[in-house]
């Protein structure tokens, strides 16, 4: 199976880093901002970026949420594998407050599609912004586009993006595969 | 597996042990959800729900339909009171008239023991099983299994749940004693002889008549109530005897040593089964159960209509 490596383990350190510095020029001090990870794979970045954002910038009292979309998606009874949820882990409002959505891979804009209807349960933000490590630019279904990217990647719709965290795979790695009917974590 | 092993909800007997996981897992989700500043997901919004109801309901047919809303889906309600029903009108021509609407799924409740499984075999739409007769009330006992497993904060393999009361008329009986089997939970059932079918035993059930030796055996005690409207006969001389021999107050709790967990599946004859300063207590978990029989309902209805393909 042909494998081609996208992002390495230190390319990763090095724009999450990036991203994380971003976030700050525009949120500052997080007073009035919450980051919101999206379930499953979307909370290993979020976590990550929280890390670094407490440990080596030192926000203090950073929100962040993990939001499980699975009633939300627009493709429930038309696949032929039954949608899994996975545990929403938000204990606070999002009224008036700036969220910033943040997912590893952005591909036909779905999830993030079906994320903007389910924050509506938490309350009316200020405003919502989109952070996501990879971004296929060419996939799109939906007019959605990110605030903060990691890298953009072109890649076809028979090839697939794999994104490896060291807390489930033992190193951080991104690759592109062709598609396969199932993967072990996408 | 993350999918029923079942096309309708007739009852836990048709059920196995991954089925009540899903469905467990399901509803822990949709708690969740119910207890956000706006508790709606918009899953089934291109589903129609008929809730049929042959036999009088209250807090069953609110929680189904409260279910079925929070999943957006379109809701038909239907007594039969007040229907053709009484112009003598048959079950299958009855909800083929509703189905004929372009309804999904059917939730009904039928004073004839096995309704559900015969609209099954005859009529096209999911079949949602909310007490046939005093066959099985599925909901009721996932609602209850649900709650436990809350209360005791683990699963109930190898728990001991008493049930106390009415046990011979009762629905929610026979379902919860099929669905706390299948988690690995030991039961007992304590009751008036009278009041508790004479077979029972054949289902590994064990009897208990001495109410405070039952309640010491166990973790949960789940007490039922006396269905008078289903009593042709006398089956205990008085309701004061009763009370005196299986009713629960304060005092029997505080000298059982210690705290075990009261549930009632509703509505309470208060000052019968259970005095009011039980009912009302810390130990008790009835009004959890109601909370948490609209999420159990959303968990069976959302995993049912998955299965309906487009």
């Amino acid at each position: 199976m042909s494998r081609k490596t996208l992002l390495t383990s230190k390319e990763i350190d090095i724009i999450l880093h990036r991203l994380a510095c971003q976030l700050i020029e525009n949120h500052n001090d997080f007073s009035n901002t919450v980051l919101i990870g999206l379930q499953p794979r979307g909370t290993y970045l979020a976590q990550r970026l929280k890390k670094i954002l407490i440990e080596d910038y030192q926000i203090e009292n950073l929100k962040l949420g993990l939001l499980d979309i699975t009633f939300y998606r627009d493709d429930f009874r038309r696949k032929d594998e039954p949608l899994e949820a996975t545990p929403t882990k938000n204990d606070f409002l999002i009224e008036n407050k700036k969220v910033v959505i943040i997912d590893d891979v952005l591909y036909s804009g779905r999830s993030v599609r079906a994320a903007l209807t389910a924050l509506q349960a938490f309350g009316r933000p200020v405003n919502i912004e989109l952070l996501v490590l990879i971004d296929r630019r060419f996939s799109r279904h939906l007019p959605i586009q990110p605030n903060y990217r990691g890298r953009q990647v072109d890649a076809i719709n028979e090839e697939k993006v794999v994104v490896n965290w060291e807390e489930t795979h033992s190193k951080d790695e991104i690759y592109l595969i062709p598609k396969q009917p199932k993967i072990d974590n996408q | 597996m993350k999918q029923l092993s079942v096309e309708h909800l007739l009852g836990i007997k048709y059920l196995q042990e991954n089925d009540l996981e899903l469905i467990f897992e399901t509803a822990t989700h949709f708690k969740e959800v119910i207890n956000r500043p706006i508790k709606k997901v918009p899953s089934l919004r291109d589903i129609t729900i008929a809730n049929l109801f042959f036999e009088n309901s209250t807090r069953t047919k609110l929680s189904f339909e409260l279910a079925e809303k929070r999943l957006s889906a379109d809701v038909i309600n239907f007594s039969a009171g007040q229907s053709s029903v009484k112009k003598g009108e048959t079950l299958i021509d009855t909800v083929n008239n509703i189905l004929s609407m372009k309804v999904d799924i059917v939730v009904m409740r039928h004073g004839n023991v096995g309704a559900g499984v015969f609209l099954s075999k005859h009529v096209d739409a999911k079949i949602v099983n909310a007490g046939d007769g005093t066959h099985e009330h599925p909901t009721q006992a996932l609602l209850d299994s649900f709650s436990m497993r809350e209360a005791l904060n683990s699963n109930l393999k190898g728990k001991k749940i008493v049930i106390v009361g009415d046990i011979l008329h009762s629905r929610v009986a026979l379902s919860n004693i099929f669905a706390l089997q299948m988690q690995g939970a030991k039961v007992k059932v304590c009751g008036p002889t009278t009041l508790i079918p004479r077979y029972i035993t054949s289902l590994g059930v064990e009897v208990e008549t001495n109410l405070k030796k039952a309640l010491e055996w166990c973790d949960v005690a789940n007490v039922f109530r006396v269905q008078h409207e289903r009593m042709a006969i006398k089956y205990f001389p008085s309701t004061r005897e009763y009370t005196q021999l299986f009713g629960i107050n304060k005092e029997i709790l505080d000298n059982i040593g210690k705290d075990i967990v009261i549930m009632h599946p509703g509505p309470i004859n208060r000052g019968v089964e259970l005095t009011s300063d039980v009912a009302d207590s810390k130990q008790s978990i009835i009004l959890n159960q109601v909370e948490n029989g609209v999420a159990v309902r959303m968990a069976v209805l959302y995993l049912l209509a998955q299965q309906i393909k487009r």
